[in-house]
């Protein structure tokens, strides 16, 4: 009698794996799984249109660092997306320049949030190219910093520290090359220590 | 040792109530009614569905692209009527694509699409479509979803029997549904209709390189309404087949006068034998107008050319090339099966189902059977064709498809409901009602040598309590059931848009490996294309002032016009600079009198706008197409005829200091 008892839990087990199974057989008469794709439009399959500015870095044997930082920060995706963005991307040899283990250090999982900090200082949404900069401007920067342009003979630099060497048009906005990191927080003398 | 035996009684138990349980997971209402599986119908988001479905808009002009099973509607593409979304028919470039001999037609019905095939089946190039008012015929490149091409069709008094395609896409044809008075006697009473009236069939070869149309020949036929036709396949390839009504020639009160014969007929054309009259010089060009737009996707520019000349074929010059066969009542549908052998005809007002032999129609040519001649064009004897006859199939059937399986599926408009039968021994399988009045069906590649089956799809006419309701006008619909076991099964219902007649499902995978992603800048050989930022600028010619207007994320250059003056026309020539798949910018100016432009990336558009008042016009980009969409913005001053502003446009130009030159030019005219 004992076993009987049982029966009406074991009918709802089967009550409810029978309408998941139901589902399943269904989803896979229409070649439908119900599986969600990490990320956004870096997945999307196209070899037709211009490359957008994640696939620009990523094309440049310069910018493995920067491209590795990228993925770490978890921004392949926002910048994959329609933006527009400017992205002032400093090369290999530049993030050379920052203090031994700098770099290292912003890998580490529990520094996350210091380093999508950093690169969003490379990011502002808007499309500009090299010809809109002018002496003097202010660029807002994704991370909520400033950014100050000057344009000298021709010569533009960022912040008085970094200079644009290159500009590479990509789909959804400009990728200016420069051949120093910018460091956001400029007064706040503690940044670079902290890594 | 009792324990087995519990166990198996435990288990029947569970069984049963599981069984019982399950019930409860079916979907309640009118879906369970038809015993539906809605669950056949679901695509997950981010998947693909199995097969487009192009139906046709019916009084909306256009045709509409679905994704079935889920219904999913994915575009409208502008075909025979003006669409402001995408600024078709108004942009510059697309106004010439509905250009007619009687002018500018903003407007048209289409009902049947006819997609591409070779050796019998779907190719994935090409969807041709009619206009049933001004008459004719639409080509859609399936790489674009664009329409490329529109031919007009003269003798014809509109295009009902059309588009339907040969084995072979070698041509789609055109036959008329009004038979009118054509050639220099035209201005005759009405009621001359048997004296001076004509029937026409056009057929409109297809280049199979770049799908250009051309009107290749016409025959003259007695004057009859021609409603629906299609083209033989595999042993009966090289016929065409055209259903007629009004074989009484009525003028007046069809619905009465057209309806007193117990049988009107099918026309079937011998096209290879019209074809060797064509080539041994018995056309006779009749002198016509006749429009043919063409749009050149390198330009991005359609052109209008008015032709003059057509061919005619006389059946009375052409002997063996038509011949009638009764069919009962007013026939609609006539559709052949995969195999060709068998033609079905669909009389609106029969109690059965005539199918035809297409081997018993050669032989009763071949032995001279007729029932006498119709205006001197032989008819075949109806027993001597026949196949057989579905008996009390439904009432009011219209339109028959096919699956790989030998059955037939026959939508019925009075009795509301398709039946599924055998071609072979006629019997009736099935029948499921739909819901309201179903007029067209589609089994994807039905009409193909290879049918693909799996679904038919019903498109019905009246929705009255299927849908939330909106007022005196109601969706009409589309309904999906599923064929592959011995019972269908409606599984679907979704709206439609316009009118759905007619529609075909293709599999997707023969279509979207060859969808455009972005139209190639270099390739941009528009004549007011500015192929670069450098390259903006405005010009004056007379009272026209171009602007040559680039836009990329997110900005026009130029984006501050002056110096425009009232009693000008300005062009704006946008140039979508983004080579970025799906990222098209809108271009939309304040009081503009036509529509807004949609220029697609790599495209260049022009809208024209005459400004009608004195001030400071806004422009703005439609499309959301950045963050800094809403930024995308400029202005163009308008000055009186006469002010002395000088033409000049800039982006990025930060205001002039106080006291400068250009400081001072405020409009005062002369």
């Amino acid at each position: 009698m004992k076993k009987y008892f049982n029966l009406p839990i074991i009918a709802l087990v089967l009550f409810i794996s029978g309408c998941n199974n139901e589902k399943k057989q269904s989803s896979d008469s229409n070649n439908a799984d119900v599986t969600v794709t990490a990320g956004g439009q870096e997945n999307v399959k196209d070899d037709v249109s211009q490359k957008d500015v994640v696939k620009v870095a990523i094309g440049s044997p310069d910018h493995t660092t920067l491209v590795a930082a990228v993925k770490q920060a978890e921004l392949v995706t926002a910048l994959s997306n329609a933006g527009p963005f400017t992205v002032f991307a400093p090369t290999n040899a530049a993030f050379d320049k920052l203090p031994a283990g700098t770099v290292d250090g912003l890998m580490k999982d529990d520094k996350k949030p210091d380093l999508q900090d950093i690169l969003q200082y490379h990011v502002t949404t808007s499309a500009l190219k090299a010809e809109f900069f002018t002496d003097g401007m202010n660029i807002g920067m994704v991370n909520g910093g400033n950014v100050t342009v000057s344009v000298k003979d021709g010569k533009i630099m960022l912040n008085g520290t970094a200079t644009i060497v290159a500009s590479v048009p990509a789909s959804n906005g400009m990728v200016h090359v420069i051949d120093a990191v910018l460091l956001p927080r400029l007064n706040d003398s503690s940044f670079v220590e902290r890594f | 040792m009792k324990l087995p035996s519990h166990k198996s009684v435990l288990l029947t138990g569970v069984a049963v109530i599981g069984l019982l349980l399950l019930q409860g997971c079916k979907p309640r209402g009118a879906g369970s009614v038809a015993g539906g599986d809605a669950s056949k119908a679901y695509v997950a988001p981010g998947k693909y569905d199995e097969f487009y479905n192009f139906v046709s808009g019916g009084f909306s002009g256009q045709m509409s692209v679905y994704g079935i099973p889920s219904g999913r509607l994915f575009r409208v593409i502008p075909v025979f009527s003006v669409d402001p979304e995408k600024g078709y028919g108004y942009s510059e470039e697309t106004k010439a694509m509905l250009n007619t001999s009687h002018g500018f037609v903003p407007w048209d019905d289409l009902h049947h699409p006819a997609l591409s095939v070779t050796n019998g089946e779907h190719d994935g190039r090409w969807a041709f479509g009619n206009a049933n008012n001004t008459p004719r015929i639409a080509r859609i490149d399936l790489k674009t979803f664009r329409t490329a091409e529109i031919i007009e069709i003269p003798n014809s008094g509109g295009n009902h029997s059309s588009p339907f395609i040969t084995e072979n896409s070698e041509y789609v044809v055109a036959g008329t549904r009004f038979s009118v008075p054509m050639g220099d006697k035209v201005d005759v009473p009405i009621s001359t209709y048997k004296e001076n009236f004509k029937g026409t069939v056009s057929f409109i070869s297809v280049d199979p390189n770049n799908g250009g149309m051309k009107i290749a020949f016409q025959i003259q036929t007695p004057g009859v309404n021609y409603d629906l036709a299609r083209a033989g396949k595999g042993k009966s390839h090289g016929w065409m087949f055209f259903s007629c009504y009004n074989s009484e020639q009525a003028n007046t009160l069809l619905e009465v006068n057209a309806s007193q014969k117990d049988k009107d007929f099918i026309m079937a054309v011998n096209w290879k034998k019209a074809e060797e009259y064509v080539k041994a010089g018995k056309g006779v060009k009749k002198s016509v107008k006749y429009a043919h737009n063409v749009y050149d996707e390198s330009k991005h520019m359609a052109t209008s050319t008015i032709e003059n000349e057509v061919l005619m074929l006389d059946p009375k010059d052409c002997p063996d090339m038509v011949y009638y066969m009764p069919c009962p009542k007013s026939p609609h549908g006539c559709d052949t099966d995969p195999t060709g052998e068998y033609i079905v005809g669909s009389g609106k007002l029969a109690a059965v189902i005539p199918v035809f032999s297409f081997t018993k129609i050669q032989e009763a040519i071949a032995a001279k059977n007729y029932d006498g001649n119709y205006e001197g064009i032989p008819v075949l004897k109806y027993e001597a064709v026949l196949h057989g006859e579905v008996q009390k199939p439904g009432l009011g059937p219209l339109h028959t498809e096919f699956d790989a399986n030998g059955n037939a599926y026959t939508s019925f408009f009075v009795s509301s409901e398709i039946v599924k039968w055998n071609v072979k021994d006629l019997k009736v399988l099935d029948r499921v009602p739909t819901y309201y009045s179903i007029g067209h069906l589609c089994v994807p590649g039905g009409p193909t040598k290879k049918p693909h089956g799996k679904y038919v799809i019903a498109y019905n006419k009246i929705t009255k309590d299927r849908y939330l309701p909106t007022g005196p006008e109601l969706t009409q619909s589309a309904q999906l059931y599923t064929i592959d076991g011995d019972k269908m099964k409606l599984i679907l219902d979704f709206p439609t848009i316009g009118e759905p007649h007619y529609a075909e499902a293709i599999p997707a995978d023969l279509v979207m490996k060859n969808s455009t992603k972005i139209y190639k800048i270099e390739e941009n050989k528009n004549p007011w294309a500015a192929l670069g930022d450098n390259n903006a600028r405005v010009e004056r010619k007379g009272n026209e002032v171009h602007v040559y207007m680039t836009s990329i994320r997110s900005h026009f250059t130029p984006d501050n016009i002056e110096g425009v003056k009232l009693g000008d026309v300005v062009y704006f020539h946008v140039t979508n600079l983004e080579q970025d798949w799906d990222v098209p910018h809108g271009f939309a100016i304040k009081g503009a009198n036509n529509a807004e432009l949609l220029i697609m990336p790599g495209e260049t558009q022009t809208l024209a706008w005459k400004p009608d008042r004195v001030g400071v016009f806004p422009m703005y980009c439609t499309d959301f197409c950045s963050a800094l969409h809403q930024e995308m913005q400029g202005y163009v001053r308008v000055s009186p005829a006469g002010a002395n502003v000088p033409l000049t446009f800039s982006t990025g130009k930060t205001a002039p200091a106080p006291g400068s030159a250009e400081k001072k030019d405020t409009a005062k005219p002369k």
